[in-house]
């Protein structure tokens, strides 16, 4: 076992920093390369003329998911001392309901708005600036929203202890649900482009 | 659509590399992308234990900035008192870390010559309204992200990577209102 590196000794807090620094360097390069920091392109995912969002996000998601199953299966990773979010039903549901109003306005995520910044869109320094008003507002009138923060409390609650079932099997669940999206990703595209060539052609 | 139109330009200016403006470069393909942010990712939790995030680097800015004005309500307030770094901003992993995505985002667009002072937005979509519209959304991501405790860094790539139930309800709620949101304002991007 020698992963997390920060919990085995193999990397103390100076060297976490320039790791933080490091990820972020491949994470923005990421997002940029696949072209997720341009509103249009992330809208695409919503009017379904390109799903690289989907795309994207599925493709990490589930090799992350695999990575970690695998390093913990092999004994080099505890998967133990990795960060799991708490879960809260009731306020993750509805905030994320908010959060996706919010990212059909802005045309951008938190995440995505860094990246249309650093690369010159002033659409993506509005979003930060707003993102940040949005967080200080929120943060400030927590204690008058405690009831609803902290409702339905689940505590470290993963979809297989819910469910459950193995790890291994719902893995293969997301895995094959994934696959099978990505295969209908084309056709979707597809029918879009069609769609509005057709009412290119009315106009 | 603009990739394609942009693949003719590039490979005329190939053959003049003194040419000043380059065509910026199509987008590489989202599969391959996915799946080396994965790697990203899985590095993270392999390194620190801990996956990406977004939305905290703007709460510990927040924490930062009220206790800069009023230490005291900072202190009184649980939600920015635990985001208070006695060392200060710059050892806050989240912070460095976002600072990392503009560095990477910066480099990879300059790389590809995608780097333009601009407001993307739909033709019928003014200057001021687009920017109006970009911050207000920017202020009901803030709403919900604090309210679900992260965004689609913290919960959807990285709690859903985890299996985390909390954080696949964020992304149902995130996609299913985004969808119905995104419906309604269809006009903005046309």
């Amino acid at each position: 076992m020698i992963a997390p590196f920060t919990e085995f000794g193999l990397l103390g807090p100076r060297g976490a920093l320039v790791a933080a620094f490091a990820i972020g360097i491949a994470f923005g390069a990421c997002l940029e390369r696949s072209g997720l920091g341009s509103a249009r392109k992330l809208m695409g995912q919503f009017d379904l003329t390109d799903l690289a969002v989907f795309k994207v996000m599925f493709s990490a998601i589930v090799t992350a998911m695999l990575g970690l199953f695998w390093l913990s299966r092999l004994g080099l990773l505890d998967v133990q001392k990795v960060y799991l979010p708490d879960t809260f039903l009731l306020p993750q549901l509805l905030g994320g309901a908010l959060f996706g109003v919010g990212f059909a306005l802005a045309g951008l995520c938190p995440g995505t708005s860094c990246v249309a910044a650093a690369t010159g869109r002033v659409d993506g320094v509005a979003v930060m600036l707003g993102m940040f008003a949005g967080v200080l507002a929120t943060g400030a009138a927590l204690p008058w929203l405690q009831r609803l923060y902290l409702a339905t409390a689940r505590g470290g609650l993963t979809l297989p202890r819910l469910l459950g079932m193995p790890e291994g099997v719902v893995i293969l669940v997301v895995v094959g649900v994934a696959l099978t999206a990505f295969g209908f990703t084309a056709r979707i595209e597809r029918r879009a482009a069609m769609s509005s060539r057709t009412s290119d052609n009315g106009v | 659509m603009t990739s394609t139109l942009a693949q003719p330009s590039a490979a005329l200016l190939r053959d003049r590399p003194h040419a000043r403006a380059a065509a910026p470069r199509p987008y590489a393909d989202p599969y391959l992308t996915g799946f080396v942010l994965g790697l990203v990712l899985l590095a993270a939790f392999v390194l620190v234990g801990r996956g990406l995030g977004a939305t905290g680097a703007f709460a510990s800015v927040a924490a930062t900035a009220v206790d800069a004005v009023s230490s005291r309500t900072a202190q009184h307030n649980g939600f920015f008192a635990e985001r208070l770094t006695p060392d200060g901003i710059w050892r806050e992993w989240l912070v460095v870390e976002i600072a990392g995505v503009f560095a990477g985002g910066w480099a990879s667009a300059a790389l590809a010559h995608r780097l333009h002072i601009t407001v993307e937005r739909g033709a019928s979509l003014g200057v001021t309204q687009r920017l109006a519209r970009a911050a207000g959304g920017g202020v009901v991501m803030g709403v919900g992200a604090v309210l679900a405790r992260g965004c689609t860094s913290g919960q959807a790539l990285t709690g859903g990577a985890l299996l985390s139930v909390g954080s696949w309800l964020f992304m149902f709620g995130a996609f299913g209102a985004a969808y119905l949101a995104a419906w309604l304002m269809r006009s903005a991007w046309a």
